[in-house]
């Protein structure tokens, strides 16, 4: 899967989990400059993802990411491996 | 993976979700939103309709909220763990269960304050149930591994003792109905079943608190919530609680599970508030037996022991007869022959069911909604009450197409799976078990005994006379006082002003001076009704102090139509008399559903005034002067105790 379809992916199910069709995740967005992307949105979030591409994050892993550019990458390795 | 799989799933619900959205009415658009909650939907697509249902709610008022089939509730949670990703799960569930609930979160792990020491967030909210949802790892006494059994005993006795006194904090303080969420099994076993064995281990720890708080629930009236098994076929507790979530966000409950999680507890709110199901409709044709008997006969159709198959629609059998003998309203829909269908509850010696459990048999070659509809009318119960089961999709999917209000669950191939997925479904929750469940089978089948005299008697007054009606009236009293409360938050048809209470609620405003609350039980030759009428009749500041206002009169519908009203205000007249009223005030409060006693006061003599000041704009009143009244006539024998 390209980076180019992650991002896709990941707008799509960010758009579904705040209910907001007017987000647009780029590699600089950063979870304060989506409404809703608390701590409680940010589990649901990493929920979906999970279930989305069959993949398991851990909690370091997760707490490391400092914006979606970080979060992609992760999954893109947690699909290579 | 579906954790609703009694709901039938949508085509497309994200477009249906989008569409409900655009609708332009808000009473229009809940009611959509309303019938989207009565599908499979994850924790996601739950969120959706909560946040579309939340602003339509906003701008409903409670009378078009309850014009919409909706019951305005009220819960707190007092929790030791993160719940904010629930609410949205329980709101929605609720809309599925015909409630609005309204939550307010407790300051998390803050409940022994709040219940303690009072809370005014909590105390304006004025919640009518309050969940404490605690967890293991807030509320587990910490023990050495070796401390034995008397040690333990002594430290569970505690913390059983806590949770008394926080139920009675909780009815005295907010006159709310405690629920008690029992502890998750999360421990990690040291041995294995060994650990059953040592008293302090945390698995036998939790085993034992669960089972302590739950023998002193039984004692003090508070409600469970049980997590532990209620699952449907093939989820398990590792869908239930992931530690990464616990470890993140203090989430006891996975989130994926929420909608779950929310549905249990809206059941729970669902029995409080009296929006339970009543009673199940079922098929015959290969859901009670196998095979189709019209075409296989009573000696082909496959039922009872020679057969797996048999063995399992006996098991069903079974599983339906046990809830008929809780007080669920059995009836019969389906396409038949009525004399064949009926042979097999009469002949076949494997049925489990026999045609005394049935309240209503239609069986006819008229479509399923119709003979649902006529159920409903003849057994004098909304279709909101109702749950029809039938093991052709085709059926199911025609039924919920044209009666929305019916419930009816999805089913599996298999009908030895069936019972699991009715209890999944919980349709059936209730918040007490009185005499009057227990016997209510017995009394429809007695009913169906009246009405078949009623053909026969030439005329009413002498059917009436014959029946030989006995009508015992009662102060409230505390042995009495469930099935009062059963009946104050399910009647809906003979209601006069459909003001639910929770039990704490009846006995404050019994204790208040000058209150009037009698129950009513009616016999006759072929049984007892039960308690089947209540009135609550107070003073009110709007009112002169010499007018009693008739807050409540409500009756079962089992009995329309026996002259037990006219009865029953004899007696109301007699006790205001006797507590030196001058009149008597009644009050009618439209719901839609009530249409049946719009004209109950004028019938009985009383005269239409106007609404008391601060009255609720479609509430209608009328007065009867006590000076030299008239008493009602009827044929019933009338005792007061």
């Amino acid at each position: 899967m390209t980076d180019a379809e992650i991002y896709d992916a990941l707008n799509d199910i960010a758009r579904d989990v705040f209910d907001n069709d007017a987000i647009a995740l780029g590699p600089e967005t950063r979870a304060p400059d989506v409404p809703g992307w608390d701590s409680q949105g940010n589990i649901m979030l990493i929920v979906a993802v999970e279930q989305h591409f069959g993949v398991r994050f851990r909690p370091a892993e997760f707490e490391a990411l400092k914006n979606v550019s970080d979060f992609v990458t992760l999954i893109s390795t947690k699909l290579a491996g | 993976m579906t954790f609703l799989p009694w709901l039938p799933s949508h085509d497309n619900l994200g477009d249906a979700i989008r569409a409900a959205a655009s609708v332009p009415e808000a009473g229009r658009r809940l009611s959509e939103l309303v019938q989207l909650s009565r599908h499979d939907r994850d924790v996601i697509a739950t969120g959706k309709i909560d946040r579309l249902a939340g602003k339509c709610l906003e701008r409903l008022g409670e009378e078009e909220t309850r014009g919409a089939g909706l019951l305005p509730f009220r819960l707190a949670i007092l929790p030791t763990h993160t719940v904010d990703h629930l609410l949205p799960s329980i709101r929605v569930a609720g809309l599925g269960r015909k409630l609005a609930l309204d939550l307010k979160v407790g300051t998390y792990g803050l409940h022994r304050q709040i219940l303690l020491l009072g809370d005014e967030e909590i105390e304006r909210f004025s919640p009518q149930a309050i969940l404490l949802a605690l967890d293991a790892a807030a509320i587990i006494p910490q023990l050495p591994i070796d401390a034995g059994d008397t040690e333990v005993g002594e430290a569970v006795r505690q913390a059983v003792d806590e949770h008394r006194m926080l139920w009675r904090n909780i009815r005295e303080r907010y006159g709310a109905q405690p629920i008690q969420q029992l502890l998750l099994p999360t421990a990690t076993r040291l041995f294995g079943s060994f650990d059953d064995l040592v008293p302090a281990s945390p698995a036998a720890l939790i085993a034992r608190l669960n089972a302590e708080v739950t023998t002193a629930a039984r004692q003090d009236g508070a409600l469970l919530l049980d997590l532990g098994d209620q699952m449907p076929e093939r989820i398990g507790p590792h869908d239930r609680f992931d530690p990464v979530r616990w470890h993140q966000g203090k989430q006891l409950i996975n989130p994926p599970f929420a909608p779950l999680y929310g549905d249990l507890v809206a059941r729970v709110a669902a029995a409080v508030g009296g929006t339970s199901r009543k009673c199940l409709v079922l098929d015959l044709d290969n859901t009670l037996w196998g095979g189709v008997i019209g075409d296989d006969g009573l000696e082909g159709i496959r039922l009872g022991q020679g057969s797996a198959e048999g063995e399992a629609y006996t098991a069903f059998q079974r599983y339906v007869a046990q809830l008929g003998a809780c007080g669920v309203i059995l009836a019969v829909s389906s396409k038949n022959d009525e004399a064949i269908a009926r042979r097999a509850f009469d002949e076949h010696p494997e049925m489990v069911l026999r045609a005394a459990d049935i309240a209503c048999f239609q069986a006819n070659w008229t479509d399923k909604a119709a003979n649902i509809r006529a159920i409903a009318q003849q057994l004098n119960i909304g279709l909101d009450s109702l749950v029809f089961v039938d093991d052709n999709p085709a059926e199911r999917a025609i039924v919920r197409r044209e009666l929305p209000e019916v419930a009816v669950p999805e089913l599996p191939d298999d009908v030895s799976f069936y019972p699991a997925r009715i209890a999944a479904a919980g349709y059936f929750e209730t918040a007490s078990l009185t005499r009057e469940d227990l016997a209510r089978g017995r009394s429809y089948a007695a009913n169906s005994q009246r009405k078949a005299v009623l053909v026969s008697a030439t005329d009413l007054d002498g059917f009436l006379k014959g029946l030989d009606m006995r009508l015992v009236a009662k102060p409230i009293g505390s042995v009495d006082r469930p099935r009062t409360v059963q009946l104050i938050n399910k009647s809906n048809q003979f209601n006069l002003t459909t003001r639910r209470r929770t039990e704490q609620e009846l006995q404050d405003l019994l204790s208040r001076p000058g209150t009037i609350g009698l129950s009513f039980r009616l016999t006759d030759r072929f049984g007892d009704n039960g308690l089947i009428s209540v009135i609550l009749a107070r003073p009110d500041e709007t009112l002169a102090p010499e007018e009693l206002l008739i807050d409540t009169w409500l009756m079962s519908c089992r009995v329309l139509g026996r002259g037990v009203e006219a009865a029953a205000l004899g007696c109301l007249i007699d006790v205001a008399e006797r507590l030196g009223a001058a009149a008597l005030v009644g009050e009618f409060r439209p719901t839609g559903r009530n249409g049946l006693v719009e004209n109950h006061y004028a019938s009985l003599g009383f005269q239409p005034m106007d609404g008391p000041p601060g009255a609720e704009p479609s509430a209608r009143f009328w007065r009867l002067p006590l000076a030299q009244v008239e008493r009602p006539k009827h044929h019933i024998r009338l005792e007061e105790e």
